[in-house]
């Protein structure tokens, strides 16, 4: 496995305070007639069944809270009704809120006027589409430099510019094709490379691989954390799926019925679960792969002898143990630093899933990778 | 029991008054703007008549040739060419060239001002739901009110020619093209114009490069649907005094001649599919890319 395709291995040792990109304060999402007038019951706590049943009006979003640290990539997660799209459609004011404030680098998002909306939208955020969003009319040469076009670049420029990312992507070849003419998985290069096309800081994601079978989506993840490895774009990265959010993911939110369930370092997520909604989310997953030694290890223990670093997976580090005198191990941060131990019973009870791992896992929200 | 027999009607006397009011009324409002309506529309005739005397006028070698291009840059089929060639040379032949170019000029200017007139309005009506339930209802009464009812009001109006004609068409031709707008437009995919949004694309883009040209194929069938209708309206206008085709085939209707209907009647027929299939292959070609559409 490519362990350096993963963005928190490359994350390095930024215990540095973050700087936040996009800060999401007190949003509020309700739709129907008149939402202003139910606003207040639902911030007194009105349950989603009787808004719908006595007031007729449905709750999208509740109170939500998120700061989105830049260069990172945030995952948005929840399963389908969880309000993650209708959120994501906020950040670029697709869907205005109800009440809230959006703030991207400190300014508020729905201050903004017609024009200023326009210009944030060609400049600032670009977005991805779970069913691709080309113009089936336009070539993928066309589709790719859209973006630019929009901005009012030249026609040539925007060719030229457009044909970089094309590349990028590997589309190569397919400039002069219609959407129509490619297959799943290539239209959303086409998307991607229009998103990344125009420069913007921020790149929206919504459900973008999902329309895509497995082996297509595992494709796309990588070229996207190749791309980010390079690029750091703030990501906002919307899914249903639970082992794509850990693959790629710095942060995760986990919504539910347009709530914020629990948010921040996904091996918090997982070895922490807020409540059952998460615990079931997280019982299918493949341990081994997605929990790193850092979250196991015994932070007791400091033996001398051959290192791991803490953010090897589980998996990998069964070989290493087994070789290993003891079957014991150090467990070394970024900066070589031993913090910890963790023997091969720890990593295999882990791996095993279930309970009990919840122990080893207290205080794994301080980040040391 | 004559209550219920009877229907109880409001007494001829009003019922006479109302109608002389109605009456009068329009005369009154034709005698006060006629001439303003006639002078707003006298550049229209202008442009028809000029455009009827160039095909007229135009040696007929010249017309054909002129036709046989059109045609051709609007199919590229050979046998489109050669097809609507053969039906020229026999309406030509059979002493029908003259009506026949006189028919082309209608239809064309009728159709050139359904499209002018019929796309705006379309475009209105995908935009503005309130705009679609006003102006449905409209469109309702004009494609079903028969045609011989809004002839009188418009003669009253005009007095009998050309521009009378020509609107009389246009009422009955243009519903398809606005129609068809407006749903061509609403019909556009809502994720593709949500991602042109999102790139910030403002209101033109927007209509100019995604939903107009995505409601290219339906647009297509309402032009294709309005030459259809003002072809057949062709014989009714010939009764306003509008020249053309129409006249021959309403002088058979009142004289019984089988032979002279039944030529005239053909040559509209011929124009007809000549232009239905040139209008529709056309449409076809300007969407490259549904064509194409292979490997999903």
């Amino acid at each position: 496995m490519n362990v350096t395709a993963n963005p928190s291995t490359m994350a390095g040792s930024t215990v540095e305070t973050e700087e936040i990109k996009v800060s999401i304060r007190n949003l509020y999402k309700i739709f129907g007639d008149d939402p202003a007038s139910v606003l207040d019951r639902v911030k007194d706590g009105m349950p989603k069944a009787e808004l719908l049943e006595k007031h007729n009006h449905v709750l999208g979003l509740k109170d939500i809270n998120i700061d989105m640290p830049a260069k990172r990539l945030q995952v948005i997660m929840g399963l389908s009704g969880s309000g993650k799209s209708t959120l994501i459609r906020h950040i670029n004011r697709l869907i205005d809120p109800t009440a809230g404030e959006i703030l991207i680098d400190g300014e508020d998002v729905l201050s903004f006027d017609k024009k200023q909306l326009l210009e944030f939208r060609r400049h600032k955020a670009s977005m991805v589409f779970q069913k691709f969003g080309l113009l089936p009319h336009r070539t993928v040469e066309e589709n790719v430099a859209y973006g630019l076009t929009i901005q009012g670049i030249s026609r040539k420029e925007a060719t030229e510019k457009g044909h970089y990312w094309i590349e990028r992507v590997g589309l190569s070849g397919f400039e002069a094709r219609y959407p129509g003419q490619l297959s799943g998985g290539m239209q959303q290069r086409v998307g991607l490379a229009r998103a990344l096309a125009t420069d913007a800081e921020i790149l929206l994601m919504d459900e973008a691989f999902s329309a895509l079978d497995p082996l297509i989506r595992t494709d796309m993840q990588n070229i996207l954390l190749d791309l980010q490895e390079e690029l750091h774009k703030t990501i906002i990265f919307i899914t249903h799926d639970l082992d794509e959010a850990l693959k790629i993911a710095d942060n995760i939110a986990i919504l539910r019925d347009g709530e914020v369930v629990q948010q921040g370092d996904p091996q918090e997520v997982i070895m922490n679960p807020a409540d059952e909604y998460v615990t079931d989310f997280v019982a299918d997953i493949n341990r081994g792969r997605h929990v790193r030694l850092r979250s196991v290890m015994d932070r007791e223990a400091l033996p001398s002898g051959p290192v791991l670093p803490g953010s090897t997976p589980l998996e990998e580090s069964l070989k290493p143990l087994s070789d290993a005198p003891d079957n014991v191990l150090s467990v070394v941060n970024r900066k070589g630093e031993r913090i910890g131990a963790v023997s091969l019973k720890t990593v295999i009870d882990a791996m095993g899933a279930g309970q009990g791992i919840g122990q080893g896992a207290d205080g794994t929200q301080n980040r040391y990778r | 029991m004559e209550f219920l027999t009877e229907f109880p009607t409001m007494g001829r006397t009003d019922l006479r008054d109302l109608k002389k009011a109605i009456d009068a009324g329009f005369r009154e409002f034709s005698r006060s703007y006629g001439e303003g309506l006639e002078d707003f529309f006298h550049p229209l005739l202008k442009f028809m008549v000029w455009f009827e005397k160039l095909l007229v006028n135009t040696p007929w070698p010249i017309v054909l040739l002129v036709i046989s291009a059109l045609v051709w840059l609007g199919s590229r089929s050979w046998k489109m060419v050669t097809g609507t060639l053969a039906c020229f040379l026999v309406i030509g032949y059979l002493d029908m060239w003259e009506d026949t170019m006189a028919t082309l000029a209608i239809v064309s200017v009728a159709t050139l001002l359904c499209v002018a007139v019929g796309l705006p309005i379309g475009i209105l009506m995908a935009r503005s739901n309130r705009a679609q339930t006003i102006i449905t209802p409209i469109l309702d009464v004009m494609q079903t009110i028969p045609s011989f009812v809004y002839l009188i009001p418009v003669v009253m109006l005009l007095g009998i020619g050309k521009v009378p004609g020509l609107i009389a068409v246009c009422i009955y031709a243009i519903p398809p093209m606005v129609r068809l707008t407006n749903l061509g437009i609403r019909l556009v995919d809502r994720e593709v114009l949500e991602a042109a949004t999102a790139f910030g694309a403002d209101y033109r883009q927007k209509l100019f490069g995604v939903q107009i040209p995505l409601a290219l194929p339906n647009i297509f069938a309402g032009v294709n649907q309005t030459i259809m209708m003002a072809l057949s309206m062709v014989v009714i206008a010939s009764m306003i005094g509008v020249a053309g085709l129409g006249v021959p085939v309403l002088r058979a209707v009142s004289n019984q001649y089988l032979a002279l209907g039944l030529m005239n009647g053909l040559a509209i027929v011929a124009l007809a599919i000549i232009f239905d299939r040139v209008s529709q292959t056309f449409g076809r070609r300007l969407q490259a890319h549904r064509n194409e559409g292979a490997g999903e």
